[in-house]
């Protein structure tokens, strides 16, 4: 089983070369063949859920602390002006 | 062919928290660029977000204003998508189990009552600000995961002004309730308008265009009216409509194509893994149920009934809460409250305008407008120097009573003493007296008024008439 990239490749916004697809169509199809295992179980007695761990309300008080200073926030970023971080011109 | 709009509004409002959502970084406007974050909202790796419990209360108490249920268990969930003002390349919201559902808002339109159904109120995160400069696009994160309530109704409104009116009545709910300030200067209210339009009598739905970008309620009513015009036009001109995004371009007063179907995103979304459900409890609902306050639109009926008040004084009360509580405290008791309306809308309010006070700053209780208005229809004292007792009220704090006993501002209402001064007036007026013999009856009035300044305002106005009119006529 092969994997269309096409659309994934798309969404989450990277690009691969001819080779580079070759190579990872059949690899990603594997996964999917694999996950798809899943489907033969019967869970008709099961309930679905989001999440397997017993939690629920895990929440914090309106307490502020305190942040990072600008300097730190934007350390790591490329490219900086005014105190913001720098991306290409963004138009829609 | 004749045509009518559906159109659905999704309203997204910032809650009043001192918080963001998921970490302790200040929900605060207007500080320096990228000076309220930290790991959790830049999206950096290896955080773990934690839930803002006031943020989860307000939600809840929207809710029971919207009239809607709370449903026992919320999720959250994560809407894949890149934009630079996204830091974690996702969106944490609520898809399939919102904080709450189903609920309606009532508001008033051309005298009638309206109601929009609420689909959902849901609770997200709101994304950074974009600054776009010549060559770059800037981004602050300071907004990134404020708390988001986002306001879904039924598409239940069929036009520009009931979009607006019920926008200006979600925003007085919500600000009444002190979920939300609202201020849309400071981005705190944004809305996106889905519409489309079908011959009247047909069922199915037309084409839904969604309108983005506008940043006031009339751009909200003028977008709607431009489209549904637009659409109108397409349809009999014998096009096609197809369901797009479209950009609401104030300045032009256009909508403009964004993107089709074809692009439409997709955000894959699936359960946030790090978020625990929601599961509230009947105590923790309960709790809240009692925060519930009156609503403005419920509250002006009941002015209005209660006291039988006419809309503009109900009007007054409700867009100043402390005032209309004040009134209320006033007219306990009254026979006529109508009459306590007046003195707190005409005086009491001016005062408080002119010392630059708050009802919170008064130094007499409310029930000593009773008492004013009680030793004016006694007829202790004449309206007139009600006034003069209030502003002593006003500055000391003293009441009617007293007042009106120190500066003996009692009214005379002893005859004989009133009718020396009426004698006073006809003689040093003899051309009026005259007049009014001679059957001019408004003569009757100056000399009336002759009186009253003679005894500083204190004589009976009713009594001098009457006294005056039998020596004349004697």
């Amino acid at each position: 089983m092969e994997m269309d990239l096409s659309r994934a490749v798309k969404l989450a916004r990277i690009e691969l070369t001819p080779e580079e697809e070759q190579r990872l169509a059949p690899q990603l199809g594997e996964v999917l063949q694999y996950v798809e295992k899943l489907n033969g179980l019967d869970v008709s007695g099961v309930e679905p859920t989001a999440h397997a761990t017993p939690l629920s309300n895990v929440m914090r008080e309106d307490e502020p602390r305190e942040s990072l200073s600008q300097e730190d926030a934007l350390r790591n970023a490329p490219k900086t002006a005014n105190g913001l971080f720098v991306v290409p011109k963004i138009v829609e | 062919m004749e045509y009518e709009a559906v159109i659905g509004l999704e309203t997204h409002v910032q809650l009043k928290t001192r918080t963001k959502m998921w970490c302790g970084c200040a929900n605060e406007y207007g500080a320096d660029a990228n000076t309220n974050v930290c790991p959790v909202c830049l999206g950096l790796p290896g955080v773990l977000p934690v839930p803002n419990a006031e943020a989860l209360r307000l939600t809840a108490l929207t809710g029971f204003l919207l009239n809607c249920d709370v449903p026992s268990y919320a999720k959250w969930d994560r809407k894949n998508y890149f934009y630079p003002d996204n830091p974690k390349n996702y969106q944490l919201t609520q898809l399939d189990f919102p904080s709450t559902i189903t609920g309606f808002v009532e508001f008033e339109l051309g005298g009638e009552l309206e109601s929009v159904r609420i689909n959902r109120a849901h609770l997200e995160e709101d994304v950074g600000k974009s600054f776009h400069f010549a060559d770059y696009s800037g981004v602050d994160f300071n907004r990134a995961g404020v708390p988001l309530l986002e306001i879904v109704t039924e598409p239940d409104i069929t036009s520009g002004d009931m979009a607006y009116e019920y926008l200006n009545a979600l925003k007085s709910i919500l600000e009444y309730g002190g979920v939300s300030d609202c201020d849309m200067e400071k981005g705190q209210v944004r809305c996106d308008v889905n519409i489309s339009v079908r011959p009247i009598g047909q069922q199915e739905l037309g084409e839904k265009i969604e309108i983005k970008n506008m940043n006031s309620f009339s751009g909200v009513r003028r977008a709607a009216e431009y489209e549904i015009a637009r659409q109108i036009e397409v349809l009999e001109e014998g096009g096609q409509l197809v369901q797009e995004t479209r950009r609401w371009d104030d300045d032009a007063g256009i909508t403009d194509s964004m993107r089709t179907k074809e692009d439409a995103h997709d955000y894959r979304y699936f359960p946030d893994p790090d978020l625990m459900p929601h599961r509230p409890s009947k105590e923790w609902l309960e709790a809240i149920r009692e925060e519930v306050v009156e609503l403005p639109l419920a509250r002006e009926r009941r002015l209005m009934e209660q006291y039988e008040l006419p809309a503009g004084d109900a009007d007054v009360f409700v867009g100043d809460a402390a005032l209309g509580n004040y009134f209320e405290e006033a007219a306990k008791g009254l026979k006529n409250p109508k009459q306590a309306a007046n003195w707190v809308i005409n005086n009491l309010q001016a005062k408080l305008v002119e010392t630059e006070t708050s009802v919170a700053d008064l130094k007499f209780p409310a029930v000593a407008i009773g008492e004013l208005i009680g030793l004016v229809e006694g007829g202790q004292i004449s309206s007139k120097i009600a006034q003069e007792v209030f502003a002593e009220m006003f500055a000391s704090g003293k009441s009617p009573a007293i007042i009106v006993e120190e500066k003996g501002l009692s009214q005379v209402s002893d005859s004989g003493e009133l009718e020396a001064f009426c004698r006073e007036a006809i003689e040093a007026n003899p051309g009026p007296a005259d007049d009014f013999r001679n059957g001019k009856e408004a003569a009757l009035n100056f000399l009336k008024g002759q009186v009253m300044k003679a005894s500083r305002g204190k004589a009976n106005p009713q009594m001098v008439g009457e006294l005056l009119a039998k020596i004349l006529n004697g």
